[in-house]
């Protein structure tokens, strides 16, 4: 009794290790197999503390909503860059200070290339490139190139800038720019004080890209004006 | 396998084939005409043979100097739309889910490639044999044991922004800064509201506030690299462009996290305590500083934010925009406050000398950080040609520092003859007695064209002993070796470069990031995948230099947080050194003959007594002549002097 109660233990043993070692070839097979010829896997995680769902293989990217702020957004960026290219373009005949020629001229640049940006953004959506919205409205004779953007320097402001000259010109350009610029900050702040608008990859770092940049020239043209040791 | 192969191959080449009639019946976009260039000021070269490569997504002219590329690993389906066909009911279905209702008005090559940066691929990370890639829809995760072999694991499907990565342990860091980013990792975004109702069209609502979204940096877990978890997600106000992971030398419990936020402030009502506006009207509002997160390596969930520093506070009056304030002016009324430097977009960590170089908008910075919760600012930069400072990276010896200026925030052309050579450029700087000193600018020299974005991005340095070197992405621009080892005359070593991916318009691609990691280069091509590339010796860096840098191993790499390389004192380094010396000519011909041929000796025998000794009897000359050499020529004899006398293999 005794002793086949044993063996039936040790049989019980010896078939309970042929398993185990079994499982251990099969799982080390399965392992090795995995290394050779392994099948990405796509995971979508959960909320913290939840679990991952794994995707089917076949799975593709989706796009998250435009909204039609963001589309306002770039048209009236637009028209708001283009007044600092026009600024940009007076320095040449009207100041010879090395510093803010350079700083002129990247302003300039810089906007020239965003509007072929935002452009090429608008484009590519089937979307105008100007805020023609407005024009088409029963408003015959608006002009809707008067619309003003927040910032934008006043046609008065405009004529005494190209009228100005030297020193009287450095000062109005650097108070204009930075008046342009703070408007430009107050835009992107619309945009994404907008519900649902700057979910756009491009969008959301074209705008954040402009208040930093903007910010940054702010800085400079504040120096340029003696208002800011470091 | 075979099968699967050529099924790929077909797959490939009908996508090949596709885009190429696509490419050429798109009608040519006018570029606006270019800027000119500044009076004074030089641009990029178009006689470089890199000027004018043919274009392509997959089949694009490629050249390189010194850099070999072994693979390109496509990005994942996952990641992409998922079609090639421009008129296929997908891309109309993709269209029309974002308000597109007629796609005939969208140029065909447009279409697809509209959500370019809604799936580029950005950051990378590695530990082990494991690189981490992350992309604005999620992040990638390969197997790179073999790197001409290397394999994807895991794809994370996570949108929310540019997802910079870091790995430390089986912890696994996102960032996350976009208003699509959701807590439960949804692709679906938040939805707009309808138009607001007529007569309060310039009335705009403020968002909605929504406890689903996230703005901040997520912890999965990566035990199982299969099914990795969300296990922890500290919002922030601002989110995380960027991120930077700390480990105190002397906390082996915690790591930090350095938050950078670039990006608008978010409402009280969605996460309280976020405030916006300028520190005088608002002591508390979000901007003028980093966030610091705290993370307990056993307990991740309870991760949090611990301090947030104001980090640009005038250390003499206190003023928490003390980096500028330039107080208001203009009698006119309409000029406000001025906006000085409120953000960081990036801060690189260098623990082991208790120092942090952040680029941080309008200004280059130098951070004290012995105490990780509380670091300290103890200089400032600014730079008349530099447009957004953008990313920092220190030399091994922590004596220089190397800013990165990313003019138009690499969606623009900016490497056009047209644009000048100290815009969008690094600037190398010195530091010492904790102040930084300009020395001079590097910019890619080659030309690109009007359809490729391209200004200064993400690099590492290259471990090369004796020599300063750092390997960088250009975006379209391609990867370019810069050795800033004389830091006036920074000069570039070798390079990668491919031609446009479509030449007529600028459909965003090229580097985000290239970075060296246990003997090869492996680079986050934004729209095409994952390039690996290897070294290869030209008159500017030998075979004896490239093998002493793969000499040198790391178990894990996140590049913003550097580790000092520590060479080993063997004969491969040694041989680095002497290659430089002739370089140098500090030493003689005669001299040069006899050390290699007496290591050669060495190295046959694996060191035998007898050779070990011969080498150790060439030291004191060696020495000697390290007394009277030039900086740099000194510092390489004492460091061939040290090695041959306990030499190793």
């Amino acid at each position: 009794m005794m002793k086949s109660r044993y063996s039936i233990r040790r049989s019980f043993y010896r078939s309970f290790a042929t398993a185990l070692l079994f499982a251990a070839l099969s799982i080390s097979i399965f392992a090795q197999q995995k290394g050779n010829d392994v099948k990405p896997v796509i995971v979508q995680p959960g909320a913290p503390g939840q679990p991952s769902k794994i995707l089917p293989a076949n799975t593709t990217a989706v796009l998250p909503p435009i909204s039609q702020k963001d589309v306002e957004f770039m048209q009236g960026m637009i028209m708001h860059h283009a007044q600092a290219v026009e600024m940009s373009a007076l320095i040449d005949s009207r100041t010879e200070n090395k510093e803010l020629r350079s700083l002129g001229a990247r302003i300039g640049h810089t906007q020239a290339e965003e509007i072929a940006f935002m452009k090429r953004w608008l484009e590519s959506r089937g979307q105008t490139t100007s805020m023609t919205g407005m024009s088409n409205m029963n408003m015959p004779g608006h002009d809707h190139h008067m619309t003003m953007m927040p910032g934008m320097l006043t046609a008065k402001q405009m004529e005494a800038l190209r009228n100005s000259k030297d020193g009287e010109f450095d000062r109005l350009f650097l108070e204009g720019m930075i008046q342009h610029h703070i408007g430009a900050l107050v835009m992107v702040r619309e945009l994404f004080d907008t519900s649902g608008a700057g979910q756009d990859a491009e969008l959301f770092s074209f705008a954040t890209d402009v208040d930093s940049g903007q910010r940054a020239e702010i800085r400079i043209m504040q120096t340029m004006l003696g208002k800011d040791p470091k | 396998m075979q099968k699967i192969q050529s099924f790929t191959f077909r797959l490939t080449a009908l996508a090949v084939f596709s885009l190429s009639i696509l490419t050429f019946s798109a009608s040519a976009q006018n570029f606006e005409k270019a800027p000119p260039l500044p009076k004074g000021m030089t641009g990029s070269d178009t006689n470089d043979p890199r000027a004018k490569l043919s274009p392509g997504l997959y089949d694009a002219g490629e050249i390189s100097l010194g850099i070999k590329h072994i693979s390109l690993l496509k990005k994942p389906a996952a990641f992409q739309l998922g079609t090639d066909d421009a008129d296929s009911d997908k891309v109309k279905q993709m269209l029309g889910s974002i308000g597109i209702g007629d796609m005939t008005k969208i140029p065909k090559p447009d279409r697809l490639v509209l959500a370019q940066l809604s799936f580029a691929n950005s950051d990378l990370a590695f530990q082990g044999n494991r690189l981490f890639m992350g992309n604005f829809y999620g992040m990638s995760i390969y197997d790179i044991a073999d790197p001409a072999n290397a394999k994807l694991l895991t794809s994370i499907v996570c949108p929310g922004g540019q997802g910079d990565v870091s790995v430390y342990k089986n912890l696994l860091f996102m960032s996350v800064e976009m208003p699509n980013g959701r807590l439960d990792c949804g692709t679906q975004g938040f939805a707009p509201p309808p138009p607001p109702p007529a007569g309060q069209e310039n009335n705009p609502p403020l968002p909605a506030a929504d406890k689903d979204r996230f703005r901040g940096v997520r912890i999965f877990d990566i035990s199982d690299i299969s099914n990795p978890k969300q296990v922890g997600a500290v919002q922030t106000c601002r989110g995380s462009h960027t991120h930077t992971l700390l480990v105190d030398p002397n906390d082996k419990k915690n790591v930090y996290i350095y938050v950078s936020g670039t990006s608008f402030v978010r409402q009280n009502e969605e996460l309280e305590g976020c405030s916006d506006g300028m520190p005088d009207k608002n002591p508390d509002t979000a901007l003028f500083r980093i966030d610091v997160i705290k993370v307990p390596v056993a307990a991740p969930q309870d991760s949090k934010i611990v301090s947030r520093p104001r980090i640009f506070t005038d250390e003499k009056t206190g003023a928490i925009a003390g980096l500028t304030d330039g107080g208001s002016h203009g009698d006119d009324g309409i000029l406000k406050r001025p906006n000085p430097t409120d953000q960081c977009h990036d801060i690189t960590v260098y623990p082991e000398i208790g120092l942090a170089a952040g680029a941080c908008a309008g200004n280059g910075i130098l951070l004290d950080i012995k105490d990780p919760a509380d670091p300290k600012r103890i200089d400032a930069v600014n730079d008349p040609n530099y447009a957004y400072w953008h990313s920092a990276s220190f030399s091994n010896d922590g004596k220089k520092v190397v800013f990165t200026d990313e003019w138009g925030g690499g969606l623009g052309a900016r490497c056009r003859a047209n644009d000048p050579n100290v815009w969008g450029a690094n600037a190398v700087f010195n530091l010492s007695d904790n102040k930084l000193k300009f020395q001079n600018y590097y910019k890619l020299p080659a030309a690109q064209g009007d359809s490729e974005n391209c200004v200064a991005h993400n690099g590492s340095l290259i471990p090369v002993p004796g020599r300063d070197i750092k390997v960088q992405a250009w975006y379209q621009g391609g990867i370019s070796l810069m050795d800033f080892t004389d830091p006036m005359k920074p000069v570039e070593i070798a390079y990668f470069d491919r031609g446009p991916i479509d030449p007529n318009v600028l459909l965003l691609g090229g580097f985000w990031s290239a970075y060296w990691y246990n003997g090869a280069i492996y680079a986050s091509e934004i729209a095409r995948g994952l390039d690996i590339f290897e070294l290869t010796p030209t008159e500017f860096l030998t075979q004896n230099e490239i093998d002493a840098a793969r000499s040198v191993r790391t178990p894990e790499l996140n590049v913003q947080m550097q580790q000092m390389i520590k060479y080993p004192k063997s004969l491969t380094i040694a041989k680095a050194y002497l290659d430089q010396l002739e370089r140098s000519k500090a030493l003689s011909a005669e001299e040069l003959a006899n050390l290699r041929q007496t290591i050669r000796d060495a190295e046959n025998s694996k060191l035998k007594k007898k050779d070990a000794g011969k080498l150790k009897k060439l030291a004191p000359s060696i020495e000697q002549k390290a007394k009277t050499a030039s900086g740099a020529d000194a510092a390489r004899m004492s460091a061939v002097a040290e090695i041959l006398r306990k030499p190793a293999l």
